[in-house]
């Protein structure tokens, strides 16, 4: 991890005034402080948000392949039926809250999808950061194949592609095992309204 | 306050097609444009501009914002910049800090006790804020990159705008680096970019109708770091400070209209 580390620095352009990756990581660390459900230790960086920073989001295809590999391994499969209620993927979805350093600790977190990306055709306060999902299911249909990727995808999206903006919801803790199933239902099953 | 209540109102009904939507919160913010409760925020801290505080008994008078010993009109649009007698590169925050710690003699527990206001009772430095950054209104964009710790800053604070870290691994850039993009219905400026940031950064500080306040730019970055689920950064800290500078130079040129009026 290091080798890659120092190849990052290599190629980005050296000005004078220009602190390096190091000097970023430390500064933030004597400047930020613990609050509330967020640690000090959240603001350094793991090998992805390192790698992602150095590389502008652009890691060679022999890097990316190894995070995203690393990452696969994070991702806690449960043994069988992924696909829970959509009605409470609904809330889940609609829900921005948790994990900010106001949020009072053991108040369910969301999953802010709504945020990021249209889902239900109904709903018309829809973010855009991310690609639209809807019509999901009615597009890639609801076998087993698919509820495994939209769970892993979940679950931590970096394991699909290294570098996307998609935080990862449960390697984070942020959602349980069974509310990332209620939002694979949420995606996948005919009746949600994601698929009407 | 009536008028900005029935501004509210007008967003509620979102039955309509996302077009409609669009339409009525854009004729929302024009409402809030015209006549903003943020002069009301500029009127009070002119007179806490004027009173003679602390154990010195002075007033903010004398107070150095870069263009000199009680030189207001244009000096935000200044800053941040760097400053010979605390070796530092300050933003307006951080410098009303250092006015009010050895101008007026107060202690750095009294200066930081209220940093961030609320409704019912609003903080001396958002007060002091408005009124200072009113005093730029018109003047260009034009903090100053020429020192060496002034570049470093610049530097640091584009560093940090890409910086991703956090629970969620995002950085100023997951929701500002590209045009054209919201969360929800709230459109995101491209802070990296001049027009992107020359926009934003002359509308800040801000009256906030959300928070029926005036909301500064070291309250913006807090904000911002909050809902990016990172720590919380230091008021008036160099990062803050840093990041803040990267805007202002980013924003360059543009002249000052703030404080301004936001949902």
């Amino acid at each position: 991890m290091r080798r890659l580390l120092f190849v990052g620095i290599l190629v980005a352009p050296l000005a004078l005034a220009e602190p390096t990756p190091r000097e970023v990581q430390d500064i933030h660390l004597r400047d930020f402080h613990a609050k509330g459900v967020v640690k000090k230790e959240a603001v350094a960086q793991d090998a992805v948000q390192r790698i992602c920073t150095v590389t502008n989001d652009r890691p060679g295809a022999e890097i990316a392949k190894q995070l995203e590999a690393d990452q696969m391994k994070t991702i806690a499969f449960p043994a069988s039926g992924l696909m829970g209620d959509w009605k409470r993927g609904e809330d889940i979805a609609q829900s921005g809250r948790g994990m900010t350093f106001t949020d009072a600790p053991g108040t369910p977190n969301g999953g802010s999808c709504y945020n990021c990306h249209q889902l239900a055709a109904k709903e018309i306060s829809y973010g855009t950061l991310g690609p639209s999902l809807q019509g999901f299911g009615k597009k890639r249909g609801s076998g087993e194949e698919t509820q495994q990727y939209v769970y892993g995808k979940i679950y931590n999206a970096k394991a699909y592609n290294a570098c996307s903006q998609m935080p990862r919801l449960g390697w984070s803790g942020t959602l349980t095992e069974q509310q990332i199933k209620d939002l694979v239902a949420y995606l996948l099953d005919p009746a949600s309204p994601v698929n009407q | 306050m009536k008028r900005l209540l029935f501004g509210l109102s007008l967003i509620v009904p979102l039955a309509a097609p996302a077009q409609d939507a669009k339409k009525e919160i854009e004729k929302y913010q024009q409402m809030l444009g015209e006549g903003s409760p943020a002069e009301l925020w500029e009127l009070e801290g002119e007179a806490l501009w004027k009173k003679a505080q602390g154990p010195q008994n002075v007033s903010f008078e004398k107070c150095d914002l870069g263009l000199g010993a009680g030189k207001v009109a244009g000096a935000y649009a200044r800053l941040p910049r760097y400053f010979k007698d605390t070796d530092q590169v300050q933003d307006l925050e951080s410098r009303l800090l250092t006015c009010m710690t050895t101008l007026q003699g107060r202690s750095l527990k009294d200066a930081t006790a209220r940093l961030f206001g609320n409704a019912d009772r609003p903080s001396e430095m958002e007060y002091l804020v408005a009124y200072v950054v009113g005093q730029s209104r018109g003047h260009k964009m034009a903090a100053p990159v020429s020192h060496a710790k002034e570049r470093a800053s610049y530097e640091l604070g584009k560093k940090m705008f890409f910086y991703r870290a956090g629970n969620w691994d995002f950085s100023c850039a997951s929701c500002h680096g590209e045009p054209d993009k919201r969360i929800r219905m709230q459109e995101l400026p491209m802070l990296s970019q001049p027009a992107g940031a020359q926009k934003a950064y002359t509308t800040w500080p801000a009256y906030r109708v959300s928070n029926s306040q005036l909301k500064t730019m070291q309250w913006r970055l807090n904000d911002c770091y909050r809902q990016m689920r990172f720590p919380e950064p230091e008021f008036a800290s160099e990062a803050t400070i840093a990041l803040t500078h990267y805007l202002a130079v980013t924003a360059k040129g543009a002249p000052y209209n703030g404080p301004g009026t936001k949902r």
